[in-house]
């Protein structure tokens, strides 16, 4: 369910204001195929050729803006837990969006890629909009995993595709924006409680009800 | 697996998931290994609805049930109370922001047979059905005493040393009934039994201002429940723990916890791999020479297709039938949860029946509370034995946590938990460790 807020988006010169929807976006992939970077890099514009494994930050949000609406991202990393198969179902719930990420230098990983593309589909609600994203694209000399082949793997599953590179930041922004415009932001999309009253927890709580891009 | 920890957590049950986080975020290095595939152990909500009938051994649910992936079921009922430890803990631990939770729309108390809605402030308390006219006005007096009551300012405490007199002599100073006693000590003060009344009146009053702000936070209840079911809890907590560094294994067996020089801990054994550690935090179905069994819980899950009579059609509810309605030593606790929550398939509710095993038929024990609930279309009992840990800890390094108990929200849990932590570490956690280092998430 995507979570407008009117108002939410102020226009000093008073133009007409655009809604704001919402959405929880998962990554998925291999260890050290580069999710991390690819978020660093959309989130912050930045790029650490010897990036840590995920700590820490497990939770950014970053907005694009399409005509009429600000699609603000949720973006939650696998902190890990993929590492001995051992995400949380938890991480799926109420996911809209969801980027599974290879590395094209490395077959297994493409391998892996598609297992986790049916793990969504098995996992997640069928409305989820899927991308492919063969990353490190700068290091094409040491290809394994060709272009084509992807492409017509995405084409039959009907996700989106692009080579990505977190270290030129090619593709990075198209990606998210190409997820931005697949999303329906007409209508609940699915997923994120389903019911209406549910609320997070905060300090000094007041009850906050979400409800739907209308 | 094959490296050195600071700390194995044995189990993915909601108290060694806290602790994992709780470890991790005080830079601790943590390898967190469960021998199920699934996260919550004895926590978990099991999801489809057909593993929940494989896992009692019942015929498959047929197609009036729905989905099968659309129910979440607990195997352990507990509410969360709003203002309590364990919202407090999600909040500074940035965990809340995983989960989304719903109020409990109603607490009921059993008197004579029927149900009436749990009186929580003075209007409330003269208009309920539970007490007569005069008995009415000495709670209410008693219910402003509380209210207005003041740890600090012996002033509120009206001539009354609430640290050295016990709570019967607060009840008896207003003069209330033994029905009146009876629903504030159970089901404001959340009392399992009766023992409560001779130790000192303060532990009560907390109690049951503990109830009245949980009541402000958000209305109708006290009580919060999370969407999906109790079994994202543990998961919240674990992607916490990850979040700082720890490592996650599912579906590994444990085959041994490695003892060195004087008993002391030095690394977890599965199969032919050894996890080094310094110390070892886990439930006690990883260390059953290491502790004792101290009673039984009996829970019984009811799947209904409607909702529980005389509570307005409530969605979700609490029901406590104080020990001496039906003459028992402790109470039976009814709770119900419902599609709303994400646990059940549209226009189904699951009911909980529990209470602690008293006799030798445990199935009997629990009848007014089923009696309460109308007709069940499928029902689930299950007994469990409640164990203590025997090892403290201090020789060992092996920190063992309770089982859950029969009571209906976490406040016991989250005690267990920081008292283990102080044992592990030898500090209270300080929560303003994560507070700051999470502001830099927020972008």
């Amino acid at each position: 369910m995507a979570t407008n807020r009117t108002g939410g988006a102020q226009r000093p010169n008073g133009a007409p204001q655009t809604k704001v929807c919402q959405f929880k976006l998962v990554l998925l992939g291999e260890s050290a195929v580069g999710k991390s970077s690819l978020v660093l890099r959309f989130v912050k514009g930045q790029f650490h050729e010897y990036q840590e494994s995920t700590i820490g930050a497990a939770f950014l949000t970053q907005t694009v803006c399409l005509d009429d609406t600000t699609v603000k991202f949720e973006i939650w990393d696998t902190a890990g837990q993929e590492r001995y198969h051992s995400l949380a179902p938890m991480y799926y719930r109420g996911a809209q969006a969801a980027i599974v990420v290879y590395d094209i230098t490395n077959q297994d990983t493409f391998g892996r890629a598609k297992n986790w593309v049916k793990e969504l589909q098995r996992q997640a609600s069928p409305s989820i909009v899927i991308a492919l994203a063969g990353n490190k694209s700068d290091l094409a000399a040491k290809r394994m995993v060709e272009f084509e082949e992807a492409q017509a793997y995405a084409d039959e599953n009907g996700l989106l595709f692009m080579e990505t590179s977190a270290k030129t930041a090619m593709n990075v922004n198209d990606i998210f924006l190409a997820i931005a415009n697949k999303l329906p932001k007409s209508e609940s999309g699915g997923g994120a409680g389903g019911a209406g009253g549910a609320r997070r927890l905060a300090d000094g709580d007041t009850p906050r009800a979400s409800s739907c891009c209308k | 697996m094959d490296e050195e920890y600071d700390a194995i957590v044995l189990g993915t049950g909601l108290k060694e998931c806290i602790l994992s986080g709780m470890l991790s975020v005080s830079g601790k290095k943590v390898l967190h290994i469960d021998r199920n595939k699934y996260y919550g152990g004895e926590s978990a909500s099991i999801t489809p609805l057909e593993d929940l009938f494989a896992k009692f051994n019942a015929p498959p649910p047929d197609e009036t049930y729905g989905r099968g992936r659309d129910w979440n079921v607990d195997l352990i009922p507990k509410f969360l109370m709003a203002n309590g430890l364990l919202v407090k803990l999600l909040i500074h631990t940035g965990v809340t922001r995983y989960l989304e939770f719903k109020s409990v729309e109603g607490s009921y108390v059993y008197k004579g047979g029927k149900i009436s809605k749990v009186p929580v402030d003075q209007k409330e308390a003269l208009a309920s059905d539970l007490m007569g006219m005069f008995e009415k006005r000495r709670f209410r007096n008693f219910l402003i005493y509380v209210q207005d009551f003041q740890e600090e300012d012996a002033k509120t405490w009206k001539d009354f040393d609430p640290s050295t007199a016990n709570m019967q002599s607060l009840y008896d100073k207003f003069g209330l009934d033994r029905n009146t006693q009876d629903f504030t000590g159970h089901a404001l003060a959340l009392y399992l039994d009766d023992t409560y009344l001779q130790q000192p009146a303060i532990q009560t009053i907390r109690r049951i201002k503990l109830y009245s702000d949980s009541l402000a936070r958000y209305g109708k209840s006290p009580y919060l429940y999370p969407m999906y079911g109790l079994g994202e809890l543990p998961q919240g907590f674990a992607r916490l723990s990850a979040i700082y560094g720890g490592t996650y294994m599912l579906d590994k067996p444990i085959d041994e916890i490695v003892l060195g020089e004087g008993g002391r801990v030095i690394g977890v054994k599965s199969g032919n791999e050894i996890a080094k550690c310094k110390q070892v935090y886990c439930d006690p179905s990883y260390v059953p020479d290491r502790v004792r069994k101290k009673g039984q819980v009996i829970r019984c899950i009811c799947l209904l297709d409607h909702p529980i009579s005389n509570t307005k059609d409530a969605l979700s509810t609490q029901i406590i039938i104080p020990q001496k309605q039906v003459g028992r030593h402790s109470d039976i606790y009814v709770s119900l949860v419902s599609y709303t929550h994400q646990v059940a398939a549209k226009g189904w509710f699951i009911a909980m029946v529990s209470t602690t095993v008293e006799t030798n038929d445990p199935e009997s024990e629990i009848k007014p509370g089923l009696d309460v609930l109308g007709p069940v279309r499928q029902k689930f009992v299950s007994v469990s034995d409640y164990y203590e840990p025997t090892d403290d800890g201090s020789q060992s390094q092996i920190f063992i946590s309770e089982s859950y108990d029969a009571t209906t929200h976490f406040e016991t849990t989250c005690l267990d938990v920081l008292k283990i932590y102080k044992r592990g570490t030898d500090e209270d956690f300080d929560f303003s460790k994560v507070k700051v280092e999470l502001g830099e998430e927020e972008q």
